[in-house]
Protein backbone atom coordinates (compact mmCIF):
# COMPACT_ATOMS: atom_id res chain seq x y z
CA UNK A 1 0.00 0.00 0.00
CA UNK A 2 1.14 3.40 -0.99
CA UNK A 3 -0.63 6.78 -0.25
CA UNK A 4 -2.47 6.21 -3.71
CA UNK A 5 -4.60 4.01 -1.69
CA UNK A 6 -8.05 5.17 -1.21
CA UNK A 7 -10.03 5.78 2.23
CA UNK A 8 -12.48 2.90 1.21
CA UNK A 9 -9.06 0.41 0.32
CA UNK A 10 -7.60 1.41 3.78
CA UNK A 11 -10.67 0.66 5.48
CA UNK A 12 -11.35 -2.43 4.20
CA UNK A 13 -7.73 -3.99 4.37
CA UNK A 14 -7.23 -2.49 7.87
CA UNK A 15 -10.93 -4.02 9.19
CA UNK A 16 -10.16 -6.96 7.67
CA UNK A 17 -6.45 -7.31 9.55
CA UNK A 18 -4.35 -7.36 6.73
CA UNK A 19 -2.67 -3.70 7.60
CA UNK A 20 -2.30 -1.86 11.18
CA UNK A 21 -4.02 1.30 11.33
CA UNK A 22 -0.34 2.35 13.18
CA UNK A 23 1.23 1.27 10.15
CA UNK A 24 -0.84 3.46 7.58
CA UNK A 25 -0.83 6.22 10.11
CA UNK A 26 3.32 6.39 9.89
CA UNK A 27 2.63 6.13 6.16
CA UNK A 28 0.65 9.22 6.69
CA UNK A 29 2.66 11.27 8.71
CA UNK A 30 6.17 10.76 7.10
CA UNK A 31 4.99 12.05 4.47
CA UNK A 32 3.24 15.73 6.09
CA UNK A 33 6.35 15.26 7.49
CA UNK A 34 8.32 15.78 4.24
CA UNK A 35 5.94 17.25 1.91
CA UNK A 36 4.06 19.77 4.01
CA UNK A 37 6.60 22.23 4.75
CA UNK A 38 5.98 23.32 1.13
CA UNK A 39 2.58 23.15 1.25
CA UNK A 40 1.50 24.42 4.67
CA UNK A 41 -1.91 22.65 4.48
CA UNK A 42 -1.54 21.61 8.35
CA UNK A 43 -1.59 24.51 11.51
CA UNK A 44 -1.10 21.34 13.81
CA UNK A 45 -0.06 17.69 13.49
CA UNK A 46 0.01 15.86 16.89
CA UNK A 47 1.84 12.67 15.84
CA UNK A 48 1.85 11.23 19.33
CA UNK A 49 -1.83 11.67 19.40
CA UNK A 50 -2.55 10.36 15.97
CA UNK A 51 -0.03 7.30 17.24
CA UNK A 52 -2.17 6.84 19.87
CA UNK A 53 -5.37 6.82 18.44
CA UNK A 54 -4.19 4.48 15.44
CA UNK A 55 -2.84 1.96 18.20
CA UNK A 56 -6.22 2.09 19.25
CA UNK A 57 -7.97 1.19 16.42
CA UNK A 58 -5.65 -1.44 16.49
CA UNK A 59 -6.59 -2.73 19.34
CA UNK A 60 -10.77 -2.68 18.59
CA UNK A 61 -10.24 -4.23 15.23
CA UNK A 62 -8.12 -7.06 16.89
CA UNK A 63 -11.05 -7.28 19.80
CA UNK A 64 -13.55 -7.96 16.63
CA UNK A 65 -15.28 -4.37 16.45
CA UNK A 66 -16.57 -3.75 13.20
CA UNK A 67 -15.20 0.12 12.65
CA UNK A 68 -16.87 1.34 9.25
CA UNK A 69 -13.64 3.77 8.73
CA UNK A 70 -11.09 1.51 10.18
CA UNK A 71 -7.75 2.92 10.48
CA UNK A 72 -8.46 5.60 8.26
CA UNK A 73 -6.53 9.27 8.41
CA UNK A 74 -8.24 11.90 8.56
CA UNK A 75 -7.43 15.82 8.14
CA UNK A 76 -9.85 18.04 9.96
CA UNK A 77 -10.31 21.91 9.07
CA UNK A 78 -9.08 23.88 12.31
CA UNK A 79 -12.90 25.40 11.80
CA UNK A 80 -13.58 21.84 13.99
CA UNK A 81 -13.23 21.70 17.66
CA UNK A 82 -10.56 18.87 18.53
CA UNK A 83 -10.10 17.58 22.40
CA UNK A 84 -6.79 18.00 23.46
CA UNK A 85 -5.81 19.28 19.98
CA UNK A 86 -5.68 23.12 19.27
CA UNK A 87 -8.26 25.07 17.60
CA UNK A 88 -7.67 28.30 16.62
CA UNK A 89 -9.95 28.84 12.93
CA UNK A 90 -6.70 30.40 11.71
CA UNK A 91 -7.18 33.37 13.87
CA UNK A 92 -4.96 35.12 16.43
CA UNK A 93 -7.76 35.61 18.23
CA UNK A 94 -8.15 31.51 19.13
CA UNK A 95 -4.06 30.91 18.73
CA UNK A 96 -3.60 28.68 21.66
CA UNK A 97 -7.10 27.30 22.04
CA UNK A 98 -7.23 23.85 23.17
CA UNK A 99 -10.90 22.61 23.06
CA UNK A 100 -12.02 20.21 25.92
CA UNK A 101 -14.82 18.44 23.82
CA UNK A 102 -14.77 17.31 20.35
CA UNK A 103 -17.47 18.56 17.79
CA UNK A 104 -19.84 15.49 16.83
CA UNK A 105 -18.84 15.08 13.30
CA UNK A 106 -15.17 14.25 14.91
CA UNK A 107 -16.15 12.43 17.49
CA UNK A 108 -18.06 10.08 15.16
CA UNK A 109 -15.17 9.62 13.06
CA UNK A 110 -13.03 8.69 15.81
CA UNK A 111 -15.87 6.56 17.22
CA UNK A 112 -15.57 4.86 13.55
CA UNK A 113 -11.82 3.93 13.98
CA UNK A 114 -10.66 6.99 12.35
CA UNK A 115 -7.33 8.70 13.24
CA UNK A 116 -7.32 12.33 13.31
CA UNK A 117 -3.56 13.25 11.57
CA UNK A 118 -3.88 17.19 12.44
CA UNK A 119 -5.73 20.34 11.41
CA UNK A 120 -5.95 22.20 8.21
CA UNK A 121 -5.04 25.57 7.57
CA UNK A 122 -8.18 27.71 6.27
CA UNK A 123 -9.09 31.35 5.55
CA UNK A 124 -9.65 32.70 9.02
CA UNK A 125 -13.09 32.07 10.91
CA UNK A 126 -13.86 30.62 7.32
CA UNK A 127 -14.04 33.83 5.54
CA UNK A 128 -12.64 33.98 2.03
CA UNK A 129 -11.85 32.13 -0.76
CA UNK A 130 -8.08 31.64 -1.02
CA UNK A 131 -6.53 30.63 2.43
CA UNK A 132 -5.12 33.59 2.15
CA UNK A 133 -6.73 35.01 5.37
CA UNK A 134 -5.46 32.41 7.60
CA UNK A 135 -3.39 34.22 10.21
CA UNK A 136 -0.61 31.84 10.32
CA UNK A 137 -0.23 32.34 6.22
CA UNK A 138 -1.29 30.61 2.94
CA UNK A 139 -1.44 27.62 1.72
CA UNK A 140 -0.28 26.70 -1.35
CA UNK A 141 -2.18 24.67 -4.65
CA UNK A 142 -0.14 21.25 -4.94
CA UNK A 143 -0.91 21.85 -8.58
CA UNK A 144 1.00 25.31 -8.99
CA UNK A 145 2.70 26.60 -5.75
CA UNK A 146 2.07 29.99 -7.24
CA UNK A 147 -1.68 29.59 -6.68
CA UNK A 148 -4.09 29.47 -4.12
CA UNK A 149 -5.32 26.34 -3.48
CA UNK A 150 -9.15 28.23 -2.62
CA UNK A 151 -10.90 28.55 0.63
CA UNK A 152 -11.57 28.45 2.96
CA UNK A 153 -10.79 24.95 3.29
CA UNK A 154 -7.83 24.87 1.03
CA UNK A 155 -5.72 23.27 3.73
CA UNK A 156 -7.92 20.38 3.72
CA UNK A 157 -7.91 20.23 -0.73
CA UNK A 158 -4.37 20.42 -0.94
CA UNK A 159 -3.62 17.64 2.07
CA UNK A 160 -5.88 15.12 0.17
CA UNK A 161 -5.00 16.29 -3.50
CA UNK A 162 -0.90 16.06 -2.06
CA UNK A 163 -2.07 12.31 -0.83
CA UNK A 164 -1.09 14.04 2.97
CA UNK A 165 -4.59 12.31 4.00
CA UNK A 166 -6.80 10.15 2.01
CA UNK A 167 -9.80 12.19 2.97
CA UNK A 168 -10.42 15.80 4.96
CA UNK A 169 -13.39 17.41 7.03
CA UNK A 170 -14.28 21.03 5.65
CA UNK A 171 -17.09 23.29 6.53
CA UNK A 172 -18.76 24.84 3.89
CA UNK A 173 -20.75 28.54 4.07
CA UNK A 174 -20.64 29.55 0.63
CA UNK A 175 -18.62 27.27 -1.42
CA UNK A 176 -15.57 26.44 1.16
CA UNK A 177 -15.75 22.82 0.56
CA UNK A 178 -16.82 22.85 -3.02
CA UNK A 179 -14.45 25.70 -4.20
CA UNK A 180 -11.17 24.34 -2.97
CA UNK A 181 -11.60 20.84 -4.18
CA UNK A 182 -12.21 22.11 -8.01
CA UNK A 183 -9.10 24.16 -7.18
CA UNK A 184 -6.96 21.27 -6.15
CA UNK A 185 -8.61 18.88 -8.55
CA UNK A 186 -10.39 16.61 -5.54
CA UNK A 187 -14.34 15.87 -4.70
CA UNK A 188 -15.48 18.00 -2.06
CA UNK A 189 -19.22 17.24 -0.82
CA UNK A 190 -21.90 19.99 0.93
CA UNK A 191 -24.64 18.13 2.67
CA UNK A 192 -27.67 19.27 3.12
CA UNK A 193 -27.47 22.36 5.76
CA UNK A 194 -29.34 20.26 8.79
CA UNK A 195 -27.64 17.20 7.65
CA UNK A 196 -24.38 16.84 9.55
CA UNK A 197 -24.45 18.43 13.14
CA UNK A 198 -22.72 21.65 13.64
CA UNK A 199 -22.10 21.21 17.06
CA UNK A 200 -18.51 22.06 18.17
CA UNK A 201 -18.04 23.74 14.26
CA UNK A 202 -16.75 27.56 15.02
CA UNK A 203 -19.86 29.27 13.86
CA UNK A 204 -19.62 32.14 10.54
CA UNK A 205 -22.93 32.25 9.26
CA UNK A 206 -25.58 29.70 10.98
CA UNK A 207 -27.91 29.45 8.75
CA UNK A 208 -25.56 28.69 5.70
CA UNK A 209 -22.93 26.88 7.59
CA UNK A 210 -22.23 22.95 6.85
CA UNK A 211 -19.70 20.19 7.13
CA UNK A 212 -18.49 17.62 4.81
CA UNK A 213 -16.28 15.48 3.31
CA UNK A 214 -13.20 16.10 1.22
CA UNK A 215 -11.89 13.16 -0.55
CA UNK A 216 -10.34 11.56 -3.88
CA UNK A 217 -12.91 9.44 -4.76
CA UNK A 218 -17.29 10.23 -4.65
CA UNK A 219 -17.47 6.71 -2.90
CA UNK A 220 -14.82 8.12 0.22
CA UNK A 221 -16.75 10.84 -0.05
CA UNK A 222 -19.95 8.80 0.71
CA UNK A 223 -18.55 6.66 3.33
CA UNK A 224 -17.26 9.96 5.43
CA UNK A 225 -21.03 11.11 4.84
CA UNK A 226 -22.39 8.32 6.21
CA UNK A 227 -20.42 8.48 9.70
CA UNK A 228 -20.77 11.97 10.57
CA UNK A 229 -24.60 12.47 8.78
CA UNK A 230 -27.89 12.00 11.13
CA UNK A 231 -29.34 13.98 14.04
CA UNK A 232 -27.44 15.03 16.94
CA UNK A 233 -28.86 15.56 20.69
CA UNK A 234 -26.37 18.47 20.85
CA UNK A 235 -27.71 20.21 17.84
CA UNK A 236 -31.42 20.70 17.20
CA UNK A 237 -31.17 21.74 13.12
CA UNK A 238 -29.66 18.19 12.63
CA UNK A 239 -32.02 16.70 10.84
CA UNK A 240 -33.89 12.87 11.92
CA UNK A 241 -34.48 12.65 7.77
CA UNK A 242 -33.42 9.12 6.92
CA UNK A 243 -29.90 9.00 6.04
CA UNK A 244 -29.58 6.11 2.44
CA UNK A 245 -26.61 4.03 1.72
CA UNK A 246 -24.24 6.28 0.08
CA UNK A 247 -21.69 4.04 -1.12
CA UNK A 248 -24.38 1.76 -2.57
CA UNK A 249 -25.83 5.02 -4.54
CA UNK A 250 -21.93 5.41 -6.26
CA UNK A 251 -22.96 2.24 -7.67
CA UNK A 252 -26.29 3.48 -9.39
CA UNK A 253 -25.40 4.77 -12.50
CA UNK A 254 -27.07 7.83 -13.81
CA UNK A 255 -29.00 6.11 -16.48
CA UNK A 256 -32.57 8.35 -16.67
CA UNK A 257 -31.05 10.76 -14.56
CA UNK A 258 -32.58 14.31 -15.74
CA UNK A 259 -29.68 16.68 -15.07
CA UNK A 260 -30.50 20.68 -15.30
CA UNK A 261 -28.34 23.49 -16.93
CA UNK A 262 -29.43 26.72 -15.99
CA UNK A 263 -27.81 28.01 -19.10
CA UNK A 264 -28.67 31.69 -18.86
CA UNK A 265 -27.23 31.73 -15.38
CA UNK A 266 -23.67 30.55 -16.97
CA UNK A 267 -24.09 33.11 -19.74
CA UNK A 268 -21.30 35.50 -18.52
CA UNK A 269 -18.25 35.63 -15.97
CA UNK A 270 -17.45 31.71 -16.80
CA UNK A 271 -14.02 31.13 -18.41
CA UNK A 272 -14.05 29.92 -21.57
CA UNK A 273 -11.59 27.13 -20.63
CA UNK A 274 -13.64 26.62 -18.13
CA UNK A 275 -17.20 26.37 -20.05
CA UNK A 276 -15.32 23.81 -22.20
CA UNK A 277 -14.61 21.31 -19.48
CA UNK A 278 -17.99 21.92 -18.13
CA UNK A 279 -19.39 21.06 -21.71
CA UNK A 280 -17.37 17.79 -21.65
CA UNK A 281 -18.31 16.62 -18.75
CA UNK A 282 -22.07 17.11 -19.66
CA UNK A 283 -21.31 15.30 -22.54
CA UNK A 284 -19.96 12.28 -20.56
CA UNK A 285 -23.12 12.30 -18.17
CA UNK A 286 -25.60 12.40 -21.19
CA UNK A 287 -22.95 9.38 -22.79
CA UNK A 288 -23.80 7.59 -19.44
CA UNK A 289 -27.59 7.62 -19.82
CA UNK A 290 -28.39 11.33 -18.52
CA UNK A 291 -30.68 13.61 -20.25
CA UNK A 292 -30.12 17.12 -20.00
CA UNK A 293 -32.42 19.90 -19.92
CA UNK A 294 -32.02 23.73 -19.67
CA UNK A 295 -33.33 24.85 -16.49
CA UNK A 296 -33.28 28.87 -15.40
CA UNK A 297 -33.07 30.33 -11.78
CA UNK A 298 -33.62 33.63 -12.93
CA UNK A 299 -32.58 34.90 -9.18
CA UNK A 300 -29.25 33.25 -9.46
CA UNK A 301 -27.74 36.61 -10.63
CA UNK A 302 -28.15 38.23 -7.29
CA UNK A 303 -26.70 35.24 -5.41
CA UNK A 304 -23.49 37.44 -4.19
CA UNK A 305 -24.70 40.32 -2.99
CA UNK A 306 -27.59 38.23 -1.12
CA UNK A 307 -24.81 35.97 0.65
CA UNK A 308 -22.41 38.57 1.41
CA UNK A 309 -25.53 40.45 3.32
CA UNK A 310 -26.89 37.46 4.81
CA UNK A 311 -23.76 35.43 5.89
CA UNK A 312 -22.16 39.14 7.38
CA UNK A 313 -24.80 40.01 9.26
CA UNK A 314 -24.64 36.21 11.16
CA UNK A 315 -21.05 36.45 11.38
CA UNK A 316 -20.97 39.87 13.31
CA UNK A 317 -23.62 38.28 15.38
CA UNK A 318 -21.73 34.83 15.90
CA UNK A 319 -18.05 36.41 16.46
CA UNK A 320 -19.30 38.75 19.09
CA UNK A 321 -18.61 35.73 21.86
CA UNK A 322 -14.82 36.51 20.70
CA UNK A 323 -14.43 38.96 23.92
CA UNK A 324 -11.30 38.11 25.36
CA UNK A 325 -13.23 36.53 28.80
CA UNK A 326 -13.80 32.69 28.60
CA UNK A 327 -10.84 31.45 26.08
CA UNK A 328 -8.65 33.07 22.99
CA UNK A 329 -6.68 36.31 22.90
CA UNK A 330 -7.40 39.09 25.60
CA UNK A 331 -5.54 42.51 24.96
CA UNK A 332 -5.33 44.98 27.69
CA UNK A 333 -6.83 47.32 28.42
CA UNK A 334 -4.57 50.06 29.66
CA UNK A 335 -3.96 51.21 33.18
CA UNK A 336 -7.55 52.75 34.06
CA UNK A 337 -9.33 51.25 31.46
CA UNK A 338 -12.49 48.70 31.90
CA UNK A 339 -14.03 45.69 30.69
CA UNK A 340 -14.91 47.62 27.39
CA UNK A 341 -11.80 49.02 26.85
CA UNK A 342 -10.75 45.55 26.93
CA UNK A 343 -13.48 43.97 24.59
CA UNK A 344 -11.85 46.94 21.62
CA UNK A 345 -8.32 46.03 22.31
CA UNK A 346 -9.05 42.47 21.97
CA UNK A 347 -10.79 42.14 18.88
CA UNK A 348 -8.81 45.10 17.34
CA UNK A 349 -5.78 42.94 17.76
CA UNK A 350 -7.53 39.76 17.13
CA UNK A 351 -9.16 39.71 14.17
CA UNK A 352 -7.67 40.05 10.72
CA UNK A 353 -8.61 42.38 7.71
CA UNK A 354 -11.58 40.12 5.79
CA UNK A 355 -13.01 39.03 9.40
CA UNK A 356 -13.17 43.05 10.52
CA UNK A 357 -14.54 43.83 7.31
CA UNK A 358 -17.38 41.19 7.73
CA UNK A 359 -18.41 42.17 10.83
CA UNK A 360 -18.12 45.34 9.87
CA UNK A 361 -20.36 44.79 6.75
CA UNK A 362 -23.11 42.75 8.82
CA UNK A 363 -23.12 45.04 12.05
CA UNK A 364 -24.08 48.02 9.35
CA UNK A 365 -26.22 45.59 7.14
CA UNK A 366 -28.56 45.25 10.86
CA UNK A 367 -28.55 48.64 12.11
CA UNK A 368 -32.04 50.07 12.67
CA UNK A 369 -32.71 52.02 9.99
CA UNK A 370 -30.94 49.92 7.29
CA UNK A 371 -32.16 46.24 8.55
CA UNK A 372 -35.13 46.76 6.19
CA UNK A 373 -33.17 47.53 2.78
CA UNK A 374 -30.33 44.80 3.39
CA UNK A 375 -30.68 42.18 5.78
CA UNK A 376 -34.49 42.03 5.56
CA UNK A 377 -34.30 42.42 1.40
CA UNK A 378 -31.57 39.82 1.00
CA UNK A 379 -33.66 36.95 2.74
CA UNK A 380 -36.38 38.12 0.49
CA UNK A 381 -33.95 37.67 -2.38
CA UNK A 382 -32.86 34.19 -1.07
CA UNK A 383 -36.46 33.10 -0.66
CA UNK A 384 -37.13 33.45 -4.14
CA UNK A 385 -33.93 32.29 -5.12
CA UNK A 386 -35.07 28.83 -3.10
CA UNK A 387 -37.70 28.84 -4.87
CA UNK A 388 -36.07 28.80 -8.23
CA UNK A 389 -34.34 25.79 -7.38
CA UNK A 390 -37.92 24.11 -6.11
CA UNK A 391 -38.96 24.65 -9.46
CA UNK A 392 -36.18 23.61 -11.03
CA UNK A 393 -35.56 20.25 -9.26
CA UNK A 394 -39.11 19.50 -9.22
CA UNK A 395 -38.32 18.96 -13.31
CA UNK A 396 -34.74 17.57 -13.09
CA UNK A 397 -32.93 15.16 -10.58
CA UNK A 398 -29.94 17.18 -10.05
CA UNK A 399 -28.37 20.99 -11.63
CA UNK A 400 -24.96 21.16 -13.23
CA UNK A 401 -23.27 24.01 -13.00
CA UNK A 402 -19.20 24.43 -13.27
CA UNK A 403 -17.77 24.78 -9.68
CA UNK A 404 -16.05 28.02 -10.42
CA UNK A 405 -15.84 30.77 -12.88
CA UNK A 406 -12.20 30.26 -13.10
CA UNK A 407 -9.37 27.48 -12.32
CA UNK A 408 -7.14 28.46 -9.24
CA UNK A 409 -6.22 32.09 -9.14
CA UNK A 410 -2.34 33.55 -8.20
CA UNK A 411 -1.59 33.88 -4.24
CA UNK A 412 -1.63 37.39 -4.06
CA UNK A 413 -3.99 38.25 -7.13
CA UNK A 414 -6.96 39.23 -5.68
CA UNK A 415 -6.45 39.58 -1.92
CA UNK A 416 -6.62 43.65 -2.41
CA UNK A 417 -9.79 43.33 -4.14
CA UNK A 418 -12.74 42.14 -1.96
CA UNK A 419 -15.34 41.91 -4.45
CA UNK A 420 -13.03 40.04 -7.36
CA UNK A 421 -12.34 37.55 -4.20
CA UNK A 422 -16.61 37.17 -3.74
CA UNK A 423 -17.19 36.63 -7.00
CA UNK A 424 -14.78 33.41 -6.74
CA UNK A 425 -17.50 31.75 -5.39
CA UNK A 426 -20.26 33.33 -8.13
CA UNK A 427 -21.62 29.72 -8.65
CA UNK A 428 -21.48 28.14 -5.02
CA UNK A 429 -23.34 30.57 -3.14
CA UNK A 430 -26.51 29.64 -4.77
CA UNK A 431 -26.82 26.40 -3.46
CA UNK A 432 -25.68 27.60 -0.01
CA UNK A 433 -28.58 29.73 0.22
CA UNK A 434 -30.82 27.80 -0.99
CA UNK A 435 -29.46 24.78 2.14
CA UNK A 436 -28.94 22.29 -0.75
CA UNK A 437 -26.51 19.33 -1.11
CA UNK A 438 -23.59 20.21 -3.88
CA UNK A 439 -20.47 18.23 -4.61
CA UNK A 440 -17.44 18.94 -6.34
CA UNK A 441 -16.33 16.50 -8.61
CA UNK A 442 -12.99 17.27 -11.43
CA UNK A 443 -13.95 17.16 -14.33
CA UNK A 444 -10.45 17.95 -16.26
CA UNK A 445 -7.67 20.31 -16.48
CA UNK A 446 -6.99 23.86 -18.03
CA UNK A 447 -3.29 23.41 -19.82
CA UNK A 448 -1.44 20.68 -18.08
CA UNK A 449 -2.11 20.81 -14.45
CA UNK A 450 -4.83 23.45 -13.55
CA UNK A 451 -7.97 21.14 -12.06
CA UNK A 452 -11.47 22.27 -12.93
CA UNK A 453 -14.66 21.24 -10.75
CA UNK A 454 -18.21 20.27 -11.22
CA UNK A 455 -20.66 21.11 -9.34
CA UNK A 456 -24.09 19.02 -9.51
CA UNK A 457 -26.94 20.55 -6.69
CA UNK A 458 -29.51 18.29 -5.54
CA UNK A 459 -32.84 18.30 -3.64
CA UNK A 460 -32.93 18.56 -0.04
CA UNK A 461 -31.17 15.11 1.62
CA UNK A 462 -31.47 13.87 -1.59
CA UNK A 463 -27.40 13.56 -1.16
CA UNK A 464 -27.83 9.62 -2.99
CA UNK A 465 -28.68 11.31 -6.23
CA UNK A 466 -26.31 14.00 -6.27
CA UNK A 467 -22.94 10.81 -5.74
CA UNK A 468 -25.03 8.78 -7.87
CA UNK A 469 -24.14 11.46 -10.52
CA UNK A 470 -20.75 12.22 -9.68
CA UNK A 471 -19.77 8.75 -9.53
CA UNK A 472 -20.98 8.36 -13.20
CA UNK A 473 -19.07 10.62 -13.83
CA UNK A 474 -16.07 9.67 -12.13
CA UNK A 475 -16.26 6.22 -13.56
CA UNK A 476 -15.95 7.60 -17.27
CA UNK A 477 -13.21 9.89 -16.80
CA UNK A 478 -9.72 9.79 -15.21
CA UNK A 479 -9.59 13.09 -13.80
CA UNK A 480 -9.80 11.59 -10.33
CA UNK A 481 -6.45 9.86 -10.53
CA UNK A 482 -4.35 12.35 -12.24
CA UNK A 483 -1.54 13.31 -9.86
CA UNK A 484 -0.54 16.93 -8.50
CA UNK A 485 3.55 17.13 -8.81
CA UNK A 486 3.77 18.31 -5.12
CA UNK A 487 2.46 14.78 -3.88
CA UNK A 488 5.82 13.20 -4.58
CA UNK A 489 4.73 9.53 -5.14
CA UNK A 490 7.75 8.08 -6.17
CA UNK A 491 8.42 8.15 -2.26
CA UNK A 492 7.95 4.81 0.31
CA UNK A 493 5.32 2.34 0.26
CA UNK A 494 4.25 0.34 3.27
CA UNK B 1 -29.33 53.94 0.85
CA UNK B 2 -26.52 55.85 1.28
CA UNK B 3 -23.91 55.25 -1.40
CA UNK B 4 -20.87 56.39 0.58
CA UNK B 5 -19.82 55.79 4.05
CA UNK B 6 -17.99 58.39 6.02
CA UNK B 7 -15.32 57.52 7.94
CA UNK B 8 -17.54 58.88 10.61
CA UNK B 9 -19.76 56.45 9.86
CA UNK B 10 -17.29 53.56 10.07
CA UNK B 11 -16.35 55.43 13.33
CA UNK B 12 -19.75 53.92 14.60
CA UNK B 13 -19.80 51.07 13.22
CA UNK B 14 -16.55 49.99 14.63
CA UNK B 15 -17.81 51.41 17.96
CA UNK B 16 -21.28 49.17 17.60
CA UNK B 17 -19.22 46.15 16.95
CA UNK B 18 -16.68 46.71 19.69
CA UNK B 19 -13.44 47.48 17.55
CA UNK B 20 -10.75 49.32 18.60
CA UNK B 21 -9.22 50.13 14.70
CA UNK B 22 -6.50 52.34 13.56
CA UNK B 23 -7.19 55.71 11.93
CA UNK B 24 -5.40 54.64 9.06
CA UNK B 25 -7.97 51.35 8.61
CA UNK B 26 -10.93 53.79 9.12
CA UNK B 27 -10.25 55.60 5.31
CA UNK B 28 -9.40 52.15 3.92
CA UNK B 29 -13.19 50.64 5.66
CA UNK B 30 -14.85 53.60 4.27
CA UNK B 31 -13.71 52.62 0.82
CA UNK B 32 -13.69 49.43 1.14
CA UNK B 33 -17.29 49.05 2.57
CA UNK B 34 -18.72 51.64 0.08
CA UNK B 35 -17.82 49.52 -2.57
CA UNK B 36 -19.20 46.62 -1.09
CA UNK B 37 -22.53 47.57 0.12
CA UNK B 38 -22.79 49.66 -3.71
CA UNK B 39 -22.24 46.11 -5.20
CA UNK B 40 -24.86 44.67 -2.90
CA UNK B 41 -27.30 47.02 -3.29
CA UNK B 42 -28.22 45.76 -6.99
CA UNK B 43 -30.82 43.59 -4.70
CA UNK B 44 -32.78 46.90 -3.85
CA UNK B 45 -34.49 46.71 -7.87
CA UNK B 46 -35.72 43.16 -7.59
CA UNK B 47 -39.05 42.73 -7.12
CA UNK B 48 -39.76 40.40 -4.10
CA UNK B 49 -43.67 40.67 -3.23
CA UNK B 50 -44.01 37.16 -4.14
CA UNK B 51 -41.40 36.36 -1.69
CA UNK B 52 -42.99 35.45 1.93
CA UNK B 53 -42.06 37.89 4.71
CA UNK B 54 -40.88 35.01 6.80
CA UNK B 55 -37.19 34.93 7.38
CA UNK B 56 -36.63 31.30 6.40
CA UNK B 57 -33.84 29.07 8.58
CA UNK B 58 -33.73 26.32 6.32
CA UNK B 59 -35.73 22.86 5.07
CA UNK B 60 -35.33 21.34 8.96
CA UNK B 61 -37.08 22.25 11.58
CA UNK B 62 -35.92 22.48 14.83
CA UNK B 63 -35.59 20.06 16.83
CA UNK B 64 -35.21 19.89 20.70
CA UNK B 65 -34.35 16.93 23.29
CA UNK B 66 -35.88 16.06 26.33
CA UNK B 67 -35.79 18.47 29.24
CA UNK B 68 -33.73 15.81 31.48
CA UNK B 69 -30.99 17.31 33.61
CA UNK B 70 -27.51 16.09 32.72
CA UNK B 71 -23.84 16.97 33.29
CA UNK B 72 -21.91 19.93 31.27
CA UNK B 73 -18.51 20.49 30.51
CA UNK B 74 -16.97 20.54 33.95
CA UNK B 75 -16.06 24.20 35.62
CA UNK B 76 -11.83 23.20 35.81
CA UNK B 77 -12.00 22.72 31.45
CA UNK B 78 -14.40 25.65 30.74
CA UNK B 79 -11.51 27.58 32.71
CA UNK B 80 -8.59 26.26 31.72
CA UNK B 81 -8.81 27.99 28.21
CA UNK B 82 -10.13 31.34 30.04
CA UNK B 83 -7.54 34.35 30.02
CA UNK B 84 -7.94 34.88 33.59
CA UNK B 85 -9.66 33.24 36.50
CA UNK B 86 -9.30 33.01 39.95
CA UNK B 87 -8.99 30.34 42.54
CA UNK B 88 -13.25 30.52 43.57
CA UNK B 89 -13.77 29.07 39.88
CA UNK B 90 -14.56 31.95 38.02
CA UNK B 91 -13.64 34.06 35.05
CA UNK B 92 -12.29 37.41 36.16
CA UNK B 93 -12.54 40.65 33.82
CA UNK B 94 -11.08 44.12 34.49
CA UNK B 95 -13.70 46.40 35.92
CA UNK B 96 -17.06 46.78 34.44
CA UNK B 97 -18.19 49.62 36.75
CA UNK B 98 -17.49 52.79 37.16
Amino acid sequence: MDARATLVEIRDEVAAGGRRAAEVCDLFLARIAAIDPDLAAFLTVDAEAARREAAEVDRRVARGERLPLAGVPIAVKDTLATRGLATTAASRLLDGYVPPYDATAVARLKAAGAVVLGKTNCDEFAMGSSTENSAFGPTRNPWAAGRTPGGSSGGSAAAVAARLAPAALGSDTGGSIRQPAAFCGVVGLRPTWGRVSRYGLIAFASSLDQVGPLSRTVRDAAAVLTVIAGPDEADATASATPLADYEAACDRGCLGLKIGVPRRSLESGVDEAVAARFEAALAVLADQGASLVDVDLPHERHAVPVYYLVATAEASANLARYDGVRFGLRVGPPAGGGVDRMYRDTRGAGFGREVVRRIMLGTYALRAGYYDAYYQKAQLVRALMRRDYDAALARVDVVATPTTPTAAFGLGEKIDDPIAMYLADVLTVGPSLAGLPAISVPCGFIGASLPVGLQLVGRPFDEATVVAAAAAHERATPWHTAEPPAARLAGPAI
Amino acid sequence: MPARLTREEVARIADLARLELPDADLDRLARELTGILTFAGQIAAVDTRAAEAAVEAGPAGGRLRADVPRLSLPREDALAQAPAADAAGCFTVPRVIG
